[in-house]
């Protein structure tokens, strides 16, 4: 079975009086072990499939489906799309001033186990598990102490992220720019983190503009989206090309 | 239907969990307010002439004033004449757990208190008031060795009154305010606490309030005094039944420290709040002030306040001695229709006085939720100081929070600082928890607690733990 499967998804946004379409027809498969990258001009809607597959508010399904292995996403709370294992790496993460770091994290994991009928992990086992994980994406340890995300510069909520993929080690991992406004190193971070991730059971969708990723996450396919289509899909060769001809020649 | 409508219907559906009401056997007083009331509550409790006379001239200085201005309170007339004043169980004075009313302890089970596991919760005595008496007193002799008084206030009138009379009114004298005055003349029964020279108490002090007999207005008087150099924490925890009416709650509280003396006085209050209407809920209306009268005292006032259809309450500090310390760490919580007007008052005097306002304000629902303060920096108050930081939080898109800091400074050395945020909790914030798991209700009550944390942690451990609970049992619904 596939663990992605997208047919025919049309979705709007926007309140009910002025609905606007973004997604109009969009198929997207992905099996276990594979790395699909999503690329296209900005605004064409790939933030709108992530937001739409993990169940952002605002956004309507108006045609088509999806399901993650065999939920229809559809039919699930976005907490619940969590906890069987979709994951999304945030455009723009979000600060919670207040709530720390390692006390969101852990109220997660929790969240995740609870769900699973799982045992709790306890906490002095995770407290050591997450400081590793912070060092193995280049943050320090006191940033799990501090509110999430709160007054981190851009490349650190990036490695934030990364990190609590590590941590819940999802089946689908949906990554949306996760490599916009990194330096160098932080690239190379980001890059081997999702690496450490990968595995034949599990997903990678990786949203991006730069073929520089694509040299470190090695993508078995690249699809370009416009207009809230796919238009084209191919192997990695094509986001060379991509930034070669841009996406004009396409569309 | 938008986010926020789906919010406050999912929200007002919500019922109160502690809404439930005891049949005891009750002595109550005719309804109604004339100075034969006063004479048959004084006589009931067989009071000395000095008090009643007292309370004559409360009633006095009662009847000439106006009901409060309601600034930002939205309420209708309260009969005064429609409420007895006077109701306890006909049951006194109990020796063993066995003699209280079996229909009292179900009562304080169903509200997650059972009096066995008080009574073993260590450290912990515990002065439970139901309706206007105190029914039974715990850890008293533990209390007596250290020769600490704790016990009820008509108690105290007739074993020391020499005290009570000592100190009775003297931090919120009788003309006051409009409640206050009522109060006087009407109170039923409180706490006393007597703390000698230099006794560091050696258990936290609890009393649980509870409003139970239906048309009761409850007129408590508590009255804590820290004799030099000794230290006491007193913490008070209410929740009432489920009612038709509204009930008028007018408490007085009076803290007089002495020198080096420290008084910490924290409340969870979490009384029925009404339906989603208002409709039923208590109206809250409490005096409470403390006196540092001597120099290097401390008095320091932590609240948690959820309940309530109104509640109207500034908890201050009148710095008197030189170097005292007042605090005030407050977090108020409204949902649906419940309206909270509340703040503090320091009133430096005394040289090097300090105090500090720390106001955590949430607002669910179409609940209108409003901190008054003021600072006071009277000509005697060299080099005071004051911090105050007020925060608000908005969660859905129908509720209202508003600040109202008042400073009258009339020394140049003082140094005043105030500090103020409105946040929301954003829906972007909510999915991102969600989107990791959490389902929102959780989120709510993570990005809350986290909103909570500085007050939070001025409070006994107990306390802290059940403040947090009862957040999240207060808000249930309050997201979509
Ligand atoms: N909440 C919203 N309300 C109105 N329009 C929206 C909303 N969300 C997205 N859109 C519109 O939908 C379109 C697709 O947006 P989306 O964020 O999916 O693009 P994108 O492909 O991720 O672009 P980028 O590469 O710039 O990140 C844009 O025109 C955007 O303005
Ligand atoms: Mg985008």
């Amino acid at each position: 079975m596939s663990l992605l499967q997208v047919t025919n998804l049309h979705a709007t946004v926007g309140a009910q009086d002025e609905q606007k379409a973004i997604l109009k027809g969009l198929n997207l498969t992905v099996n276990p072990g594979e790395v699909h990258a999503i690329m296209g001009p900005n605004g064409s809607g790939k933030s709108t499939l992530a937001n739409v597959l993990s169940g952002r508010p605002g956004y309507t399904v108006t045609e088509g489906s999806m399901h993650l292995a065999d939920a229809d996403l559809a039919e699930l709370e976005p907490h619940e799309r969590a906890q069987i294992g979709l994951f999304l790496a945030f455009q723009y993460p979000v600060e919670i001033p207040g709530v720390s770091n390692m006390e969101f994290l852990k109220a997660s994991v929790d969240s995740l186990a609870r769900a699973r009928g799982e045992d709790q992990t306890n906490t002095a086992t995770f407290i050591k598990h997450i400081r590793q994980l912070a060092t193995s994406v280049d943050l320090d340890p006191q940033f799990l102490k501090r509110g999430v995300n709160e007054g981190f510069s851009g490349g650190e909520k990036k490695r934030n992220e990364i990190m609590q993929l590590l941590l819940l080690e999802p089946k689908l991992a949906i990554l949306d720019e996760t490599d916009s406004g990194l330096d160098i190193d932080a690239l190379q971070v980001v890059a081997e983190g999702v690496n450490r991730y990968k595995s034949e059971n599990n997903g990678v969708v990786l949203i991006t503009h730069y073929q520089r990723l694509l040299d470190y996450i090695v993508p078995d396919f690249v699809h370009v989206l416009a207009d809230g289509k796919i238009i084209q899909s191919g192997d990695k060769s094509l986001a060379l090309e991509l930034e070669d001809k841009g996406y004009a020649w396409l569309t | 239907m938008t986010r926020d409508e789906a919010i406050i219907k999912k929200h007002t559906e919500d019922v109160y969990k502690y809404g439930f009401t005891t049949d005891i056997d009750q002595e109550r007083a005719e309804v109604g307010l004339n100075e034969d009331t006063i004479r048959y509550i004084s006589a009931k409790k067989n009071e000395p002439k000095w008090l009643l006379d007292w309370r004559l001239k409360a009633f006095d200085v009662w009847k000439k004033m106006e009901s409060p201005d309601w600034a930002h309170l939205n309420i209708s007339a309260i009969d005064y004449q429609s409420i007895s004043y006077y109701a306890s169980s006909k049951k006194k004075q109990y020796n063993s757990i066995d003699e209280v009313d079996p229909e009292i302890l179900k009562t304080y089970e169903k509200l997650g208190i059972p009096l066995e596991e008080q009574k073993m919760l260590a450290g912990v005595a515990v002065d439970y008031v139901m309706d206007s008496d105190s029914v039974f007193t715990t850890f008293k002799e533990k209390l007596s060795e250290a020769g600490v008084i704790f016990c009820s206030i008509s108690e105290a009138v007739q074993e020391h009154p020499e005290l009570v009379k000592k100190y009775l009114g003297t931090v919120v004298p009788q003309r006051d305010n409009y409640f206050a005055a009522l109060n006087s003349a009407v109170f039923s029964d409180g706490s006393f606490v007597y703390i000698p020279k230099g006794v560091r108490c050696p258990m936290e002090l609890s009393t649980y309030f509870r409003i139970n007999e239906r048309n009761t207005g409850q007129f408590e008087r508590t009255l804590i005094i820290a004799d030099a150099g000794s230290h006491v924490s007193y913490l008070e925890g209410c929740t009432a039944p489920m009612r038709d009416e509204n009930q008028l709650h007018a408490a007085v509280v009076e803290l007089v420290a002495l020198e080096d003396a420290e008084i910490k006085y924290s409340t969870v209050q979490n009384w029925y709040p009404g339906d989603e209407n208002g409709k039923g809920g208590i109206y809250n209306f409490v005096t409470k002030r403390g006196l540092c009268g001597g120099a290097r005292s401390k008095i320091s006032w932590t609240q948690v306040e959820t309940g309530s259809a109104i509640t109207w309450k500034y908890p201050s500090v009148v710095l008197r001695g030189d170097d005292s310390v007042g605090e005030f760490y407050s977090v108020a919580l409204t949902n649906n229709r419940q309206q909270a007007d509340t703040g503090t008052k320091m009133i430096h005097m005394g040289k090097n006085t300090k105090s500090t306002i720390v106001s955590k304000g949430i607002s669910a629902g179409r609940s209108e939720n409003c901190y008054r303060g003021l600072v006071r920096i009277s000509p005697t108050a060299e080099n005071a100081r004051n911090f105050t930081q007020c925060d608000s939080l908005l969660i859905g898109g129908e509720c209202g929070a508003h600040t109202f800091p008042y400073i009258e400074n009339k020394n140049n050395s003082a140094i005043i600082e105030h500090e103020a945020s409105t946040s929301k909790v954003s829906d972007d914030q909510l999915f991102a928890c969600q989107q990791r798991g959490i389902d929102s209700e959780k989120a709510v009550g993570m990005i809350v607690n986290g909103f909570c944390k500085e007050v939070f942690r001025e409070l006994p451990m107990e306390f802290a733990v059940e403040a947090g609970k009862l957040l999240e049992v207060s808000l249930e619904g309050a997201v979509g």
